[in-house]
């Protein structure tokens, strides 16, 4: 996906009608503020991603937008609808994929479907029409009668992704869709997004940590960090948004903390991140200049390279540029310590 | 309707996949009735007694005679000879033996002669089940022998008449009510406890919240798919346990329809009260934490083995507020004294009552976010 897919039917992302817009939203939970007055706005037929770490809030801001908890301030409106003010109507317009795989085991495909169409009260004839349709939109039509637990992880993906269809929603919410999927069930399902929002017109916010399925998926990405929005725009805006065109990947034999300094020092060199046992990611706004002089720098100094390769700039070093890290789980600090060992180096 | 009839759907589908589910709630309150049934209702039978003879007159004869017959006949105890007195008491101390009879010597001479003859008895009294029937046993024997060889033609002293209204109830009968109480208990505790915090825990709750589900028809859906799971419980328990305890009456029809009545009525209870405990639970360890100590909290202060009589106060408050205790007496009154309607009226109310309440107490408490 890129800033030209950001159009449905001809039609400018900027000229459509809004499905979400979500103004300074806030939520606590006692001292802490889990998200800090966020506020962007998505166009009707829009992929819409909020790329984060875990723990950076992005899971809390999805929560909110689909009324499993309140807002602590500020508004969020969803087709149209005040979360906080119309949270049934909210309900109506949207469906859900929650992180978690939570369709019932021990029910059939259709069971599952059938179940959820009823607590949206579709009636008989749409429920028997609407489930064929989404069993077809996401190729589950011959497993129809299997029980949920002899499914695969990908296939009890999009199960998931059909139960959330299953009342024809506007707008569609996945909180991180792929997690725990192997690469080809990812790439399935990445496919099968991309389908839905051709042929169903739907609105899509997920929320994702892998950087490949939000340049593939989205028209447009917000990154999240702790709780706040950092920085929004298409995947191709991003990329500018970063000094330097390209990044260098260098592996030098032998590690040294010199090599970071002579790397800064190199002619459009815009960032250096070392990444551990002489590895270096070099932002540089000329790739080929930069590879030139760093092998002419390890000749010179009679050090061996192990590899060395230049790369266009991804959402990984857009990340790292705006939140000054790589994508992580945040580390949680644990509640007590061992005391040292008696003799252990500091 | 359509929605709340959704979840009862969704849960019963669950239920009739999971046949280990069933069985389990099936199963323990059955193997309860059976063990309990049989370990407390059976007659002890096969204990050893020594006997000590320090006489052997003609008295001493004859209360070694009486020995002989109720070996032959009840068998509650069989004898055993011995020379000493400490090693007879020895042996009751090890356990070898259950109890020593000590004739002393002279007891013929002083039966004779009216000088108030004794007998010892030796008894282990730290097996109170064992000890009791000996005491009870050897008691029947010494007023038999002191019973006059020619009785008044009329009789002086005073006589109680015992009219027992109800045929024999064995143990099994007497535990039954209990077992169907116990088995719908488990239901709700394993459906309405367990199962309901594993689907929290699971996200399976996060899937209706966002759903245009009432929190009305989520609270109403999963207690009545409950109730209904106790009340399959229930239903299945009260005709396999009449079957293993030979209680003929719950096929009346009349009965069956009071004892179904009841059924539900407890089920209600039970489920109201379950859902109460469990609403602000996530946790999947609690209920299953809970498990044991509400089974004790809630069925010995019911009466359903041992009269609410002989608790002391605050255990009887317990009773009263208690469920359990109307069920089982309502099962009881059908059951075993056919007791009719009215005997069931209170505690249909209270169950109906107690259950509505703790479902309308549980609604407002119960959160339609996370």
């Amino acid at each position: 996906m890129s800033s030209a897919s950001s159009t449905t039917a001809g039609t400018p992302a900027a000229q459509r009608p809004t499905a979400i817009a979500v103004e300074n939203i806030v939520k606590r939970y006692g001292d802490f503020e889990a998200v800090k007055g966020v506020s962007f706005a998505v166009a009707e037929g829009e992929i819409f991603g909020l790329l984060g770490p875990n723990g950076a809030g992005k899971s809390t801001l999805i929560r909110m937008m689909t009324t499993l908890i309140p807002v602590t301030a500020g508004k969020a409106m969803v087709g149209g609808y005040d979360v906080s003010k119309d949270p049934d109507e909210v309900r109506r317009a949207i469906g859900v994929i929650p992180q978690a795989l939570t369709s019932d085991q021990d029910l059939s495909v259709e069971e599952n479907l059938s179940i959820y169409a009823k607590l949206y009260s579709v009636p008989r004839e749409q429920r028997k029409k609407n489930i064929e349709a989404v069993l077809e939109a996401v190729d589950l039509t011959k497993w129809r009668d299997a029980q949920t637990k002899t499914l695969s992880g990908g296939m009890r993906r999009r199960l998931e992704i059909a139960r959330g269809l299953v009342h024809n929603p506007r707008i569609f919410f996945l909180d991180e869709p792929t997690t725990g999927l192997d690469p080809v069930s990812r790439i399935a399902v990445w496919e099968m997004l991309n389908k839905l929002k051709s042929t169903r017109n739907l609105t899509m916010l997920l929320t994702t940590h892998y950087m490949d399925e939000a340049d593939k998926l989205c028209d447009r990405i917000a990154i999240v960090d702790h709780g706040t929005l950092v920085a929004m725009g298409t995947p191709a805006e991003l990329k500018k948004s970063v000094p330097g065109a390209n990044v260098v990947e260098v592996h030098f034999d032998r590690e040294d903390e010199a090599w970071q300094e002579r790397l800064n020092k190199m002619e459009g060199v815009t960032a250096v991140h070392p990444e551990g046992s002489g590895f270096y990611r070099v932002i540089t706004r000329s790739g080929s200049k930069t590879t030139m002089e760093i092998v002419e720098l390890a000749a010179s100094l009679g050090e061996t390279l192990t590899s060395l390769s230049v790369q266009n700039t991804t959402l990984d070093d857009v990340f790292i540029h705006y939140t000054g890290r790589q994508l992580r789980d945040e580390q949680v600090k644990p509640v007590f310590s061992l005391p040292p060992r008696p003799g252990a180096q500091p | 309707m359509n929605r709340m009839m959704a979840i009862v759907e969704r849960e019963m589908r669950k239920f009739f996949r999971s046949p280990m589910l069933m069985i389990m709630s099936l199963m323990m309150p059955i193997l309860q009735l059976i063990i309990i049934g049989n370990a407390f209702g059976g007659k002890i039978v096969g204990t050893h007694v020594a006997v000590v003879d320090y006489d052997h007159g003609p008295e001493a004869v004859k209360v070694r005679e009486a020995f002989d017959g109720v070996a032959a006949n009840i068998k509650t105890f069989t004898t055993t000879n011995y020379s000493d007195e400490v090693q007879a008491r020895e042996d009751v101390r090890t356990g070898k033996i259950d109890a020593a009879v000590i004739i002393p010597a002279q007891y013929s001479r002083r039966v004779y002669t009216d000088d108030a003859p004794k007998l010892g008895f030796v008894v282990d009294n730290s097996d109170l089940f064992t000890s009791s029937a000996l005491e009870a046993e050897m008691q029947s024997l010494v007023d038999a022998m002191n019973a006059p060889q020619i009785e008044d033609r009329l009789a002086k002293t005073i006589a109680l008449e015992i009219v027992e209204l109800y045929p024999y109830v064995n143990y099994l009968k007497y535990l039954l009510p209990m077992t169907v109480a116990l088995a719908m208990y488990i239901s709700v505790m394993i459906g309405g406890g367990m199962l309901y915090i594993d689907d929290k825990a699971r996200g399976v709750h996060e899937g209706y919240l966002v759903t245009p589900i009432t929190k009305f028809e989520l609270v109403f859906g999963l207690n009545i798919a409950g109730a209904i799971k106790a009340v399959l419980s229930g239903v299945c328990l009260t005709v396999i346990g009449s079957l293993i305890a030979g209680l003929g009456i719950v096929f009346h029809p009349v009965v069956m329809l009071q004892m179904l009545c009841l059924i539900v009525a407890g089920s209600i209870a039970f489920n109201g009260m379950m859902f109460l405990l469990m609403v602000r639970v996530d946790d999947p360890l609690v209920p299953r934490a809970m498990f044991g100590i509400l089974n004790v909290l809630l069925l010995y202060p019911s009466g359903a083995m041992y009269p609410t009589s002989s608790f002391p106060k605050w255990m009887q408050a317990i009773g009263v507020i208690d469920p359990f205790t109307y069920v089982i007496h309502g099962f009881k009154a059908v059951m075993l004294k056919n007791g009719g309607w009215v005997a069931i009226e209170y505690d249909l109310g209270f169950l109906m009552v107690f259950g509505i309440t703790t479902l309308l107490v549980a609604t407002p408490l119960f959160k339609r976010t996370l």
